[in-house]
Formats: structure tokens, sequence, C-alpha cells
């Protein structure tokens, strides 16, 4: 029997991690004035810029819910506070 | 759940680890690393770092990644440099050796100070959780005075841990460390010039980053980083960057908070807000705090 025991890198990405959390992020993208402060910060790496830009022409950011572990570090720090945790009901 | 936005996976640790939420460490790695760029080799120690993003079979890393012992990164480091070299490549390439306190303070000390002692041109990055997060948070070099872990709990005759934290920083400095800083995960732009500045200098280079452990500390998770930021305004954690021959340090704003700000945080310090001995206890830890801004003239 013949074992693969090399890793692919950033294969980690197959285990969403979303499962974990009891409260989700959710983005108030007129508020978010897209200091990159929740990019920095985020300990899963998914907050990131949509590329988009909202009514005030500022690119807001946004998160991946299939990772989030639900931690609230991005609404604590989020400095114009666009950013609210909200109960998830699955 | 169909979502409006793809994540682009640009950073060069994928999610999907398996870190607590609100993991200081994870944070800081991905922060170093995202500036370390895609040359870069890394040689990781034992610990959560290593546990948690390399669940067989996958892994999280995107650079060339190796581990081996407990004790090992920094050897480890002096020997993918001296392949490097054999190849010519070690100008363009960054190596980087990744350790917890545990690695660092303890376990790997003799063979970082080899290193060190070598003058080999490597970056040794610590992640300070100031307990061995991995197995079950027992007292460490790093363990700050009078806190409560596994294997230092709070009886009638002690409060915690008996002993001083270790200054790892100004061993590094005296063993000749040509970069030396300290951080914490409170600033995370400070890693990133940090570790921008750490790669503009050849020879051995040590940052030391105090990471909040979740589970460890008795903390919530979205009080990461507000810990690394009140470690830093209390002057329990002094930031500073020492090379050609000064120290450098990040100021407080005047005045300094007092510690039990950033003590009635956690868990493992909770004991010391119960009775009298506990008061004299904080105050012992506000005069260590004090020293800090004297010394590192942070005031």
């Amino acid at each position: 029997m013949k074992y693969q025991l090399e890793v692919q890198p950033g294969t980690t990405i197959k285990n969403k991690t979303g499962g974990w959390r009891v409260a989700k992020p959710v983005v108030d993208h007129e508020i978010c004035i897209g200091c990159d402060m929740c990019r920095k910060i985020c300990p899963e790496g998914v907050c990131f810029p949509t590329g988009e830009k909202n009514s005030k022409g500022r690119i807001f950011y946004d998160r991946d819910l299939d990772f989030c572990k639900g931690c609230g570090l991005c609404a604590k720090e989020c400095p114009v506070t666009a950013i609210k945790m909200v109960d998830d009901f699955k | 759940m169909q979502e409006k936005y793809k994540n682009p996976f640009e950073h060069l640790i994928a999610p999907g680890h398996t870190a607590c939420p609100g993991c200081g460490q994870l944070m800081s790695a991905r922060l170093v690393l995202d500036t370390c760029g895609p040359n870069t080799i890394i040689a990781n120690a034992t610990g959560c770092l290593e546990v948690t993003t390399t669940k067989y079979p996958t892994s999280s890393w995107k650079v060339p990644w190796v581990h081996s012992l407990f004790e090992n990164p920094s050897a480890l480091a002096s020997g993918i440099l001296a392949a490097l070299k054999q190849k010519g490549l070690d100008k363009e390439t960054n190596v980087v050796a990744f350790g917890g306190d545990g690695s660092t303070f303890d376990i790997g000390f003799g063979l970082i100070s080899g290193m060190w002692e070598r003058k080999e041109n490597i970056l040794y990055i610590c992640y300070n959780t100031e307990v061995y997060s991995n197995t079950g948070y027992q007292a460490s070099g790093a363990t700050p005075f009078d806190a409560n872990t596994t294997t230092t709990p709070p009886e009638k005759k002690s409060m915690g841990n008996n002993f001083l934290r270790k200054n790892m920083a100004e061993l590094a400095i005296a063993s000749g460390c040509i970069y030396v800083a300290q951080t914490t995960c409170g600033y995370p732009n400070d890693i990133i010039n940090k570790v921008k500045k750490a790669l503009t200098f050849t020879g051995p280079k040590y940052i030391e980053i105090l990471t909040t452990c979740v589970p460890g500390w008795g903390t919530e998770s979205e009080m990461t980083v507000q810990l690394g930021k009140l470690a830093h305004k209390t002057g329990i954690y002094p930031i500073f960057e020492y090379y050609d021959g000064e120290y450098k340090a990040m100021k407080i704003p005047a005045p300094a908070l007092k510690v039990e700000e950033y003590l009635k945080y956690h868990k493992r310090f909770k004991h010391l807000f119960k009775d009298e001995k506990g008061k004299e206890a904080i105050a012992e830890i506000q005069k260590l705090a004090d020293k800090n801004i004297e010394k590192y003239n942070l005031s």
C-alpha cells in the first residue's frame, strides 16, 4: 500500500472552520472606511477588500463566513464600528 | 450559503487551521510571514503554531516550511542557510525561525545561543504566550510573576509563579544580535515595521512578540488586541528595538496606566483581586512595571 507523505501547500482550506462560531460579524458597507485593520488582525485571515466602492468612494471590506470562527476581534477593533456581532443560528 | 464576495486567499497562511478563535499567535505569524514575502523558508519549532497549521494531510503554509523537534528551529535554520549558501541562493532568500516561548526560553535555549554565536543571517521570531499553550498551560521561563498556571497554582504559601520572567531580549543583545526588538500583538503595524526593518540587517536578528493565548490566559477572544496594547501601556511589556548600540522605545502616553487595568482581564491573575495578600502582590507587579518604564525610558 502506498502512502502519500507529502502535503500540498495551503490545503487547510478544505477544513471549513465556520461551524465553530456562535456569533457572526456583519459588515455595514456604507460605514466601512477601508482602513485595512480587520484584514490585519483577523487570526484566520478571512477579512479582505472586495474591490467595490460604497457611496463615499471607499473600497469596503467583507469576510468569508466559511472560515470565520466568530472571535469578535474585528468588531472590537473596527475604528468606526462598522462591524457588529450577531447571533448565528444554524 | 453562497457569499457574494469571494475570498482571494491572498495570505501566505491559509485559513482553515485549527487555532482557537482570537488566537494572537496565528495573527502575528500571518503578519510576519506576509511581510517576509514568498521568498522565505521557515524552520518551525513544536508548539501551537506547528500543531494547528499542519494537521495531516493538510498544511496552511504556502511557503517552504520545515518542522523538527522542540529545541531545533535555530539549528535547523542554520542548516537551511548552509545549504542555500552552497547553492548561492542565500542572498535572495529569507531564512526565518519560528518558536514559541517554551522552545525559545527553556528547551531550545542552548541551540539559539549557538546560532547567535555563529552570527548567522537568520531572523528568529519568538511568539511569547507566557505559558506552554500547546500542552496545557504549564509555566515556562517567560511566565510572569504571580501568574496562575497548571504547574504554579496559587496555594496558601504562594501566589502563583514565584519567579520573574526571563529577559530574553537582553540575552539576545548580550549575545551580539544585530537587531533585537520586542513588540506585542496589540500593534499590527509595529510588527510589520519591525520585521521589515529586521530584514534590512545582515546577521542574527531576534524579535519577540507578546501574543495573547485565549484559553491559557483566560481572557475573552475579542480582547486579544486590546491586551497587547494594555501590556505596553502599563509598562508590563516594554516595546522597543535595539540596533547600532541604541534602544528606541515606543513611548507610553502619560500618565502610564496602573497594572490592575491589564491584570483584571485575566483569569490567571484573578486570585490577586481576592484579599489583602493579593493587593501586596499587585503592588509588587506595579514595581516591576515601573522599573521597566524607567529602564527603557518609556514615558
